[in-house]
């Protein structure tokens, strides 16, 4: 695909020139670890979520926050805009062609994504000695499965969402839901048994515990990894049935 | 040379049919017109030649080729301008130029292009603050960075403010100079009068007329109108039996003759031979604008 790597070397330098949305997307997370590490009683082991400390149950779901915010809030409502502007339409009259600027957009808010979740990672590990997950391999897998999920939703999102207005709106409505699931309210450790169940089968709650399993050393649970193919799988067909580049 | 060939085009949308049927044919070299009201199916028709949509019947070739089968040559080859087509706002004029020459095997000169299109000093400025007429200056920029064979452009002047417009039509003329054929989508009658070659009259999804813009005036049997004030009384009989005149009416104390041919010749002729001075006297030319008004039957410009 020519034309991929100079879109998406704009497509970053436009994503920067947002000064609200780097913040949200890339320096908040790392934030709210730094915020939450402060506690001084979430530094402190605790038995009922199993020997650990809050801190460390923060920083899978500061992980699960980037990946929403930027699959979620950003790609969708900037892909309703390229559309509702013209500016998709406009590239399917040049050789490089509409689904390039698609992908640029995707491969720069990954690109986004692995930096922000390293400085989670990092402000973790060196602000509160986080360990750094034991199970590395794991963990990366956990994060491109986690992140295959909800960018197809992004997708969807983008695609079904009749204007840019209306993406943005979306994405804020589904960020709680989700986020809930993903334990940003009450860490999954400290929900009762029947929401726990339930967020199993949440996008960024099996992503959340897969990420929480391979920090901690383990391989992640098959079920978590199913749950997340699953939803890369559907909503990425979806979105590929239901994609309007005009 | 014929480099672009649209016969018997026909393309329907769910509830209505776009384009009826519409044939023309593009010859290299040449600025062509697509003209008519908002609505007749022009931008349509365009959309199916840039390969943006599929006709539901008759058949395109452009540079010999299929713009649905051999879109990705014809990309290469045709630089296009769209209507109601933006950047993102935060995007640099310099930035676009840059990243849509680096689509193109053999791109033109960016600050040539920049230079003749006046936004010299407008390089490190963002799309969302550029005024209407600067975007639409870029947005032809855009559509000719690729150095293309052809031009298509949609409505290139809607807008712009009356010097914009000038400018504009200049640089589509220094464009044909350098080489480069244009198919222009407009509908303002001025524009095409002033622009084009030839030009295909589009009404409801059909052509009316197609021909060169004075052709399609003299076409009319009301080309010329002469206005005047006769200091002595005058027989309109005199008038109408000249076979240049077409009608004579009163406007108060003013005749207004209309008619084909040599008509200001043939009237103050028969007004010196009756020793009538005319004061006054006024000869109009009919427009592109009142051509159209005749072929179709009602005004361009609706809005």
């Amino acid at each position: 695909m020519t034309g991929l790597p100079r879109l998406t070397f704009m497509e970053l330098k436009l994503f920067l020139r947002e000064p609200l949305a780097v913040f949200f997307a890339v320096a908040f997370p790392a934030l709210l670890v730094g915020i939450l590490g402060s506690v001084p009683g979430f530094r402190e082991p605790k038995q009922d979520i199993g020997g650990l400390r809050v801190i460390d149950l923060y920083v899978p779901i500061a992980i699960a926050f980037v990946l929403v915010m930027l699959s979620l809030n950003l790609v969708p409502a900037t892909l309703a805009t390229y559309r509702e502007r013209g500016i998709l339409r406009r590239l399917a009259t040049t050789p490089v062609g509409p689904t390039a600027l698609l992908a640029a957009q995707m491969l720069m808010s990954l690109l986004m994504a692995v930096g922000a979740v390293l400085l989670v990672l990092a402000v973790g590990r060196l602000a509160f000695d986080v360990a750094l997950p034991q199970q590395p391999t794991g963990f990366a897998l956990a994060f491109v499965l986690g992140a295959a999920a909800v960018f197809a939703m992004g997708l969807v999102l983008a695609a079904v969402a009749p204007s840019a207005r209306s993406a943005q709106g979306f994405g804020t409505v589904l960020f709680f839901p989700v986020m809930f699931f993903a334990g940003l309210w009450v860490p999954r450790a400290a929900m009762p048994g029947t929401l726990r169940d339930i967020s199993d089968f949440t996008p960024l709650g099996a992503t959340v515990q897969a990420l929480q399993d391979a920090a901690a050393g383990a391989w992640p649970q098959a079920l978590h990894l199913a749950v997340m193919a699953a939803y890369a799988v559907v909503f990425g067909l979806v979105a590929v049935r239901t994609f309007r580049w005009q | 040379m014929q480099v672009i060939e649209v016969d018997n085009l026909r393309k329907q949308y769910r509830d209505h049919v776009a384009v009826q049927d519409i044939s023309f044919t593009v010859e290299r070299g040449e600025i062509f017109g697509i003209v008519g009201p908002n609505g007749a199916g022009k931008t349509t028709t365009v959309e199916c030649v840039e390969g943006l949509r599929t006709p539901d019947g008759g058949s395109i070739k452009v540079l010999g080729m299929d713009p649905r089968r051999d879109g990705a040559e014809l990309r290469h080859r045709v630089g296009a301008q769209l209507q109601e087509s933006a950047l993102p706002d935060r995007m640099k004029v310099w930035e676009a130029l840059d990243l849509y020459a680096s689509f193109y095997p053999r791109p033109a000169d960016q600050r040539r292009l920049i230079d003749d299109l006046g936004l010299g000093d407008k390089r490190e400025t963002t799309f969302g603050k550029l005024s209407g007429g600067q975007k639409q200056r870029l947005s032809i920029a855009l559509a000719l960075v690729g150095d293309p064979e052809i031009a298509v452009l949609d409505e290139l002047t809607s807008g712009l403010d009356p010097n914009a417009r000038r400018d504009t039509w200049d640089l589509i003329e220094q464009v044909r100079d350098g080489g480069v054929t244009v198919l222009l989508v407009t509908h303002f009658m001025d524009e095409a009068e002033r622009l084009c070659d030839r030009v295909a009259v589009v009404d409801a999804g059909r052509v009316v007329a197609l021909d060169s813009p004075s052709s399609l005036i003299a076409r009319m049997d009301t080309a010329q109108r002469i206005r005047f004030r006769p200091a002595s009384p005058l027989d309109d009989g005199l008038l109408i039996a000249l076979p240049e005149v077409r009608s004579v009416r009163r406007n108060g104390v003013q005749v207004v003759v209309t008619g084909t041919g040599n008509l200001l010749q043939a009237v103050t002729s028969v007004l010196a031979r009756n020793q009538i001075v005319a004061a006054d006297l006024r000869l109009e030319q009919a427009s592109l604008d009142d051509a159209y008004v005749a072929l179709t039957g009602h005004a361009a410009v609706s809005d």
